[in-house]
């Protein structure tokens, strides 16, 4: 349990201090030349390179004129703002980007639990069906967004389906829809990666004290309360992770919605990731760059507090 | 937990082994649960897998509704052939090992060496390198502008560029697990190397990179997935210069969709995911008791 939480600990930025500190002190000045700061550079070259000075660049390039229409960059300060603001696309983007990251955190993480109770007897079938559920893991998720656009179209397998079992002919546009077809594809999204935080749930539920459980069986628990009691509050570091991994990387979300809708009907599932790429696609890339911007400040200033709300939950214990 | 009964007093059942998961111990639902996975499976990964498979055998007028019938004569020969040339799928496959195997590889080599370091020294200076360092596990890539730089740097469009990317995006998980698993390994086990007189690259490569190799391996198998099936990066970065697999199943696809070509779409679909689901059919148990203990150590 310790190890756990402090596994996950990490997550928030702060480096963990197991043991070694009163030693790290013993060992003092032969620090340098045993572990010479010369390893750091290579990675600290890449990162640098690759990944901070393009982050540098999207606060300068997003301040500028910069498309394929004009060979010249000029600085206009802010006003890719105040054009995607005043048009309206910021915040529906950003809405919808949001909504969209919240739903797939949702999904994945019930369905991903309810698999892991369900699967976590250590029995052949179980067995099995956590290594097929494993599949659309490692499926891509383009892939997996034209497989579920084939059988949710209006003429699609799914309809089909239903209209077999009903009797009468159904002809749902399961990816027409201006409202729920948002919440359709959060659901594809969540079925690619319940199969991950199952296997993070099952390992979750593997360190739950054997003698907790008896305990509480011994006392007369039902299994619903033994769940809401006691495995559901051990859970909480798997569900720290899971939440924290789903709502953030599902924020940076593309595939799965390029290849169902591509960011329609009428632009109603159109992800800040999509807008960024039609945006570039057709030239504007200092547009591009302040959304991909408006990207990184949203995801920065909601990851530390959900972190930490997070891991409050896990404190209480 | 459906169907278990909520009366579950100890004096009822005293023929149990003492040591039973609590979920084990309801009888109908011990004998239901096997049929309710077994039809979980069926339902939800069972259709979607059926479907791919039948429609990639189908003839193009089959294949326009994709649904759960057989095909009445299996094209499976003419579709994958016809893929295999219109997505391009020899260069695409080796376009995507070029990226992948150095990106990697790189990666993990580079990260490890650095998270040796952060996990061994104590220091301020470490402690805000390493928070740095591991930021990019949540922080999105500045996709945009990493085409300007890449430009600038005469990589644009170019296999390099993109390997750099992947390690720029990737370095932070690779630091955030391994710097996690080096402290846990006791400062011992190098001291006795150090006594001998080995020097710390000596020291790392044979002391540490060996006690890695759980932990990269996990690490390997997360990258692996993410770089092979990536799109959105590529796409900015290398699409239209360079054949990755997802970048000609989209080609294939935008083609398709506008000629309804379902059959072709889901045939590329099938040869590209065979790879990984080659590797991991016969890994499985590896690679799955790797994420877990990985994620929640």
């Amino acid at each position: 349990m310790t190890t756990r939480t402090h596994s996950l600990r990490r997550t928030v930025g702060s480096p963990p201090r197991t043991g070694g500190a009163p030693r790290a002190r013993r060992l003092g000045v032969r620090q340098r030349g045993s572990y010479p700061a010369s390893f750091l550079v290579p990675a600290f070259a890449v990162l640098g390179l690759f990944f901070f000075l393009p982050t540098i660049y999207n606060f300068v390039y997003a301040l500028t004129s910069w498309s394929s229409f004009s060979s010249s960059i000029h600085f206009v300060g802010l006003q890719n703002f105040t054009d995607l603001i005043s048009s309206g696309t910021l915040f529906r983007s950003l809405r919808i980007t949001v909504t969209y990251a919240v739903l797939v955190a949702v999904f994945q993480n019930v369905f991903g639990l309810l698999l892991a109770l369900l699967l976590e007897r250590d029995t052949r079938v179980n067995r099995f069906a956590r290594v097929m559920f494993f599949i659309p893991v490692i499926m891509s998720a383009l892939a997996v967004g034209y497989v579920f656009q084939a059988i949710l179209k209006p003429t699609g397998a799914l309809n089909t389906i239903l209209g077999d079992m009903l009797g009468h002919a159904v002809t749902i546009p399961w990816l027409g829809n201006t409202t729920w077809t948002l919440v359709v594809i959060t659901l594809i999204h969540a079925w690619k990666w319940m199969g991950l935080s199952m296997l993070i749930y099952l390992a979750g539920l593997k360190t739950i004290n054997d003698d907790v459980l008896e305990a509480a069986r011994l006392d007369g628990a039902s299994a619903w309360t033994t769940f809401r009691d006691i495995r559901f509050p051990l859970l909480a570091p798997a569900i720290t992770f899971n939440v924290a991994t789903a709502l953030l990387g599902s924020m940076n979300g593309f595939d799965v919605v390029q290849a169902t809708t591509g960011g329609g009907p009428a632009r109603s599932t159109e992800l800040l990731n999509i807008f960024i790429f039609r945006t570039f696609g057709q030239g504007l890339f200092a547009q591009a760059t302040t959304m991909s911007l408006v990207l990184f400040l949203v995801v920065a200033i909601l990851a530390f507090p959900v972190i930490r709300v997070l891991r409050k939950r896990e404190e209480v214990l | 937990m459906t169907g278990a009964p909520t009366t579950a007093l100890p004096v009822e059942m005293p023929q149990r082994k003492p040591r039973v998961r609590v979920g084990d111990r309801h009888g109908p639902w011990r004998r239901l649960q096997p049929v309710v996975a077994l039809l979980a499976v069926v339902a939800l990964i069972g259709v979607p897998l059926w479907i791919v498979v039948v429609t990639a055998g189908k003839s193009q007028g089959e294949a326009l509704n994709p649904d759960l019938t057989l095909p009445s004569t299996w094209h499976f020969g003419p579709n994958f052939s016809e893929v295999w040339q219109q997505g391009r799928v020899p260069m695409a496959f080796f376009g995507s090992l070029l990226i992948m195997v150095p990106a990697v590889i790189g990666v993990l080599v580079l990260g490890s060496l650095a998270s040796w370091i952060l996990a061994r020294r104590k220091s301020k200076a470490m402690a805000v390198l390493y928070a740095l360092a591991i930021s990019g596990i949540v922080l999105p890539p500045a996709v945009v502008t990493i085409v300007l730089l890449l430009r600038q740097l005469g990589l644009a469009g170019t296999a390099i560029g993109m390997i750099g990317v992947y390690m720029g995006m990737y370095m932070s998980t690779v630091i955030f697990f391994v710097t996690g698993f080096v402290r846990t390994v006791p400062i011992e086990l190098e001291e006795a190397a150090r006594i001998d007189g080995a020097g710390p690259v000596r020291v790392f490569r044979t002391v540490i990179l060996p006690l890695l190799v759980p932990v990269l391996s996990t690490a390997t198998i997360l990258i692996c997935l993410y770089v092979w099936n990536d799109v959105f990066y590529a796409f900015f970065v290398v699409g239209g210069r360079l054949d990755t697999l997802p970048l000609n199943l989209f080609q294939v696809a935008s083609a398709g969709l506008y000629l309804n070509n379902w059959h072709l779409i889901f045939a590329y679909v099938i040869l590209m995911s065979l790879p990984l689901l080659i590797v991991f059919t016969f890994a499985q148990r590896r690679i799955i008791s790797g994420i877990t203990s990985g994620a929640v150590k």
